[in-house]
């Protein structure tokens, strides 16, 4: 996984609730057996007209913001299915960090095994940042998830919480099965006493 | 005197196989359900790190998301498809993980199959990659939706990593009313807390209205525990619970039996546990419910009509309104029973079990589809399809006019052929109404196995109360 630090990007506003990961990548393109290669599909239905020529309202078809890699979005982001593939679209696309008030658990920690960051701010602070998206070719934010702060485009900054556990993996790119293994003995001890309580489980 | 706790904390304790410094917690995993979709990438991380699955044993493979509801014993005529299930048929054979074939009996959705094999038991914690996990809470288990990363997490190591979740308990208080099912129970639910209502929360279902559901209902409820944004649902086993196992070729027997009950006995929340959230309904209040929009949070009773976005004040929803109405092509105000429909889906993880197949024909019994109208019925197994076609209910429903299909999940999120096309409206048993959900441009209102049926004789969507004889 790589690791994430720093992130100067442009900032895509997405000024709606509830993007859910069937949004985010249709059914239609599940059918993949890889992990990459769905970034031109992201939002496909959003951002494609049937005929397959491309929407040009849609904020991601915006010459401005055809190179985002930070998106905007309001409440409840990533609702919906479990695809992993929902991350898998976004980081293919080139989007590394989402914004927003609040994430869909199963979503949320989906992005940090891909090396996404979802960084959850509050009303106030995600109306802001959702005018410096707005700004075309000036929406250029700056993480910084050291120090847990997005710059803004007029220099102030908006700082943000993340469990440290997740914030510590992220920074350094860690797989979490290779964490896990190095604690092989506890597993193998926790299965003999469950073993012993719960036999028929 | 110990802390009362509640179910989920008597689960997730029991579970805990390490806790760090920082407080991230590494939980055992019991049970693991793997369909075609979520896995292919899980076991090629697992290969290319030369990794094995830990414990196969514990784990159940099928393919059901993909599969044809026609006739499958010639194949899988999409190309993708066919490459997906194949995919998983050779991953389960390199790796050795039982699995049910297209062609078994066995075979169907991963959340019917789970429960109606008894591999899903109550105190456990089970996974799949797959958001509708949450189904085998109905159990008593810790049941939740995991990614493919996560997948093959629980592949290699049976562990996941995972942060201690809140309580919420969601009491429906009383009996429902006639004509009143499950489905409408956990609309309802949706409707007051809405799509993020349970985030971060583990959901306990209470009160009388979901101990008198059978184990069918309860898997209802909890199914669509998700769609109000929780990461699991859960009801307390019972003797309901016991009953429905007993015997289920996985559940455990003999004197192995006794002592799982025992200890299934104790899983109850104790008296005086502390929930960080608390929602309370009358069943009394509960209307046969009907989505309008495109989340599952925009539900009203069938007597009700679509929302006006002028009547909405907060710009962000207004403009959620009005993009939800002109989706679904409907007018603001519109009465819901004024709603024609061109398709019908009765069927998927939700409403896929033989009670929700008797539901429908019970409805369907000596009336017929509409002539406007195409109804599908998908049974959730094998086993399900064997049961209704021993009841006879095939025969109703197809003397009535229903399409009485293979088993799979189908018209729920059409990656096989079973699909809606841009502007067709379909009355449908499943969890999701979103955008393009059912196939592009589709549009999906979501309802019981019972008003489905109504609406397949009526046309357009129905009171049901008003058929059922
Ligand atoms: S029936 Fe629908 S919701 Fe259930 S597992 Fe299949 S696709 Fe998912």
């Amino acid at each position: 996984m790589e690791k994430f630090t720093q992130l100067r990007g442009t900032a895509a506003p997405m000024d709606m609730i509830n993007i859910d990961t069937d949004m985010i990548i249709p059914k239609q393109y599940l059918k993949t057996i890889k992990r990459t290669g769905l970034g031109k599909h992201a939002f496909a239905e959003m951002r494609y007209n049937e005929d397959g020529s491309e929407k040009p309202d849609f904020v991601l078809n915006k010459p401005q913001y055809r190179n985002a890699q930070v998106i905007v979005a309001e409440d409840n982001f990533g609702c919906g299915s479990s695809r992993e593939h929902a991350p898998w679209a976004l980081l293919d696309f080139g989007i590394k960090c989402v914004i927003s008030t609040s994430f869909a658990d199963i979503f949320y920690n989906n992005c940090f095994k891909n090396g996404i960051l979802p960084i959850q701010v509050t009303h106030e602070q995600l109306r802001e940042l959702m005018d410096d998206a707005g700004k075309g070719s000036n929406a250029v934010l700056e993480i910084d998830l050291e120090n847990q702060t997005i710059g803004r485009p007029n220099g102030e900054s908006v700082s943000f919480e993340i469990d440290p556990h997740r914030k510590h993996c992220l920074i350094n790119g860690l797989d979490d099965i290779g964490q896990t293994l190095q604690q092989a003995s506890k597993i193998d001890s926790f299965e003999e006493q469950r073993k012993a309580a719960t036999p028929w489980a | 005197m110990a802390t009362p706790r509640t179910l989920f904390d008597k689960i997730w304790q029991s579970h805990l196989v390490d806790v760090q410094e920082d407080g991230s917690c590494l939980i055992y995993i019991d049970r693991h359900l793997v369909h075609e979709v979520t896995s292919p990438q899980a076991f090629e991380g697992l290969k290319l790190a030369g990794r094995k699955v830990r414990r196969p044993d514990l784990t159940l493979a099928v393919a059901d998301h993909n599969v044809p509801t026609s006739d499958r014993s010639k194949g899988i005529a999409d190309e993708e498809s066919r490459i997906q299930v194949e995919t998983l048929e050779k991953n389960v054979k390199d790796f050795g993980v039982p699995y049910f074939p297209v062609l078994d009996v066995r075979q169907g959705i991963v959340h019917i199959i789970g429960p109606e094999q008894g591999f899903t038991l109550p105190g456990m914690t089970i996974v799949c990659g797959d958001s509708h996990t949450a189904t085998h809470g109905a159990f008593g288990s810790l049941a939740f939706g995991i990614g493919t990363s996560e997948v093959e997490h629980v592949l290699a190591t049976q562990t996941l990593p995972q942060a201690p979740a809140k309580n919420m308990r969601i009491t429906v208080e009383g009996k429902v009313p006639e004509g009143v099912t499950s489905k409408d129970v956990i609309l309802a639910i949706i409707g007051k807390i809405g799509t993020a209502g349970g985030t971060g929360h583990v959901v306990e279902f209470a009160g009388e209205a979901i101990r008198e559901m059978s184990m069918e209902s309860r898997m209802t409820v909890c199914n669509m525990t998700i769609e109000g944004g929780a990461r699991a649902g859960m009801i307390a086993p019972d003797e309901t619970t016991f009953a429905y196992l007993k015997g289920r070729p996985m559940a455990p027997k003999g004197g192995e039996w006794e002592l799982a009950v025992e200890y299934w006995k104790t899983l109850p929340s104790d008296e005086g546990a502390r929930y960080d959230k608390e929602v309370v309904l009358k069943a009394e209040d509960i209307i046969p419910q009907v989505t309008w929009g495109t989340s599952p949070q925009d539900v009203v009773p069938v007597t009700g009509h679509t929302p006006d976005p002028a009547a909405e004040s907060d710009p962000g929803k207004k403009a959620s309104i009005e993009r939800s109405l002109a989706y679904m092509g409907l007018a603001p105000n519109t009465p819901m029973t004024e709603v024609k429909i061109d398709k019908v889906f009765i069927g998927s993880c939700t409403n896929g079990r033989i009670e929700d197949i008797r539901a429908a024909a019970a409805i369907a019994k000596g009336r017929k589809v509409a002539d406007s109208v195409y109804a599908m019925v998908v049974p959730g197994s094998g086993l399900v399809k064997e049961q209704a076609e021993q009841e006879g209910l095939d025969v109703i429903l197809k003397e009535a006019g229903f399409d009485w299909r293979e088993p799979g999940c189908s018209m729920c999120l059409a990656m096989n052929a079973d699909k809606l096309e841009p502007g067709e409206r379909c009355a449908s048993t499943s969890n999701r109404n979103f955008q393009g959900r059912q196939g592009p441009g589709g549009r999906t209102h979501l309802v019981s196995p019972s008003m489905a049926a109504a609406a397949a004789v009526t046309g357009h969507l129905s009171d049901v109360r008003a058929l059922a004889n």
